[in-house]
């Protein structure tokens, strides 16, 4: 199935908003600066091929950052 | 200012939410009210040669291996060991892709400390009359300096000179390539690259062969090189974040070489007499030594408390003696007192890139204003001219 303009922001929207929740402001600017430079620096890539690849990459990514969530939890602190 | 707090747990979206309080607050506040988040006053982390927090996407790589996936990697008979070896060889090949090497030439080890030791004992177990050990850091760890180590590898085998290289502040921020090198052993380390702390990598050449004495032994491990079991967690963290280092080496590149420019443009427009330490072109941008004559180094990071900072190495900070690599590049005495280095690494921003500046320059000012020395100058005396009584 071709990629859709409408999966790619799909997909955008959904590592955007998972990235804004990590607690630590470094984490937190570095996934959405990287997530954002690195769908500005594919927008003109033409062939299917390549990207469905970039797809899978992002949607694999998605899937860390939320696995990430649950080991940055705000209690996460020395006692 | 009173600043109010903001529940972490709401349902707002953070990333509009901070971008709002930066245009009504400014950088400060909103870097304080961060670390009222946390319910702790952490200060901006400025200091990525010492150390570097670990890339979320090595975490998640590592944590099968601490929870699940628990097997010896040496162990023969079974699944889990099976899967444990697959996973730290899987691991060598990334850091060996990183450096341009086979990944038999790879051996695991405690660090970049460990793989140094094990390449000086080579030399005092193989020396003969005519070979002898070469070996230089690639990027220096104050300066942010780069050696030629290209001409010196080429140097080096053409004397039939063994060469290492301490590549820690090197690998994944440069490109570099061991056979293009002529490089026989180059040390690397797992937390300088965004990796765990306690693991780190020994580069051993096979062609031409370079051969080893064991620093420990034990087991065998390792083909006998380094016997002990080998931390899988931790060597999947250092291969995970080799992979990401080759990956995003452009981006940081890049991006770290823009902070620092405006970081050290920045600093160097608002105040005079302002020294950047080490050559201006071979180095690695992300590494910035500044010498502030007229202040004293100890107390200007004293009153940069909410900037994690540091004068010299971390590996000498306990003593008060100046750095001997800024004494080792002629740096005068009084100047090599006065100097701060500035790491600035994946994570770093902009905000905390501006916040550094600002509150540098201002207290750098304020250290000034309360300086005799600062004080004749600004009449003219030349300092140099000045014969101190002796008391």
């Amino acid at each position: 199935m071709a990629a859709s303009t409408a999966q790619v922001l799909s997909l955008y929207r959904k590592l955007m908003k998972e990235s804004s929740k990590f607690p630590s402001y470094n984490y937190r600017t570095y996934a959405l600066r990287r997530v954002q430079d690195a769908f500005r620096a594919n927008r003109s890539v033409e062939d299917p091929k390549m990207v469905e690849q970039l797809l899978n990459q992002g949607r694999d990514n998605l899937d860390m950052i939320r696995r990430q969530q649950d080991n940055n939890p705000t209690h996460l602190q020395v006692v | 200012m009173h600043i109010r707090r903001f529940p972490m747990n709401s349902q707002i979206n953070v990333y509009a939410f901070l971008t709002q309080m930066t245009q009504y607050y400014g950088v400060t506040e909103l870097i304080k009210s961060r670390e009222l988040e946390n319910d702790e006053l952490r200060p901006l982390y400025m200091d990525f040669q010492a150390t570097t927090p670990m890339d979320p996407r090595v975490l998640d790589a590592m944590l099968p291996y601490q929870v699940n996936y628990y097997g010896n990697p040496h162990s023969r008979t079974h699944a889990y060991g099976w899967e444990s070896e697959s996973a730290m060889e899987k691991a060598r090949k990334q850091v060996a892709d990183l450096i341009a090497a086979d990944p038999r030439e790879i051996v695991f080890t405690s660090g970049a400390t460990e793989s140094n030791n094990m390449s000086i004992k080579l030399l005092e177990e193989t020396i003969r009359q005519d070979t002898s050990l070469v070996s230089v850091m690639t990027v220096n760890n104050e300066i942010g300096v780069r050696q030629p180590v290209e001409d010196i590898g080429r140097i080096c085998r053409s004397r039939n000179v063994f060469f290492h290289t301490d590549a820690a502040q090197a690998v994944g921020k440069i490109p570099i390539n061991v056979s293009d090198w002529k490089v026989d052993l180059m040390s690397i380390s797992g937390h300088k690259i965004y990796g765990p702390k306690g693991v780190g990598a020994l580069y051993v050449r096979r062609r031409p062969r370079v051969r080893m004495e064991p620093l420990q032994n034990g087991g065998g491990q390792e083909r006998g090189l380094r016997s002990g079991t080998v931390p899988t967690p931790l060597a999947v963290g250092l291969g995970a974040a080799c992979d990401i280092a080759q990956q995003e080496l452009e981006y940081d590149h890049s991006r770290v070489s823009m902070l620092a420019n405006r970081l050290v443009r920045k600093i160097m427009s608002e105040i005079p007499d302002v020294v950047m330490n080490g050559d201006p072109e071979q180095r690695y941008p992300g590494c910035i030594n500044l010498s502030f004559a007229y202040v004293e180094g100890e107390s200007l990071l004293m009153a940069l408390k909410d900037v994690a900072l540091s004068s010299g190495s971390a590996c000498t900070s306990a003593s008060l003696e100046p750095s001997y690599v800024l004494r080792a590049i002629g740096t005068d005495e009084d100047l090599a007192h006065s100097s701060i280095r500035f790491g600035i690494g994946r994570f770093s921003t902009e905000a905390e890139v501006d916040y550094t500046a600002d509150k540098c320059i201002q207290q750098v000012k304020r250290l000034r204003e309360m300086s005799p020395l600062w004080e004749m100058v600004q009449e003219g005396i030349d300092l140099k001219s000045i014969k101190w009584t002796q008391h």
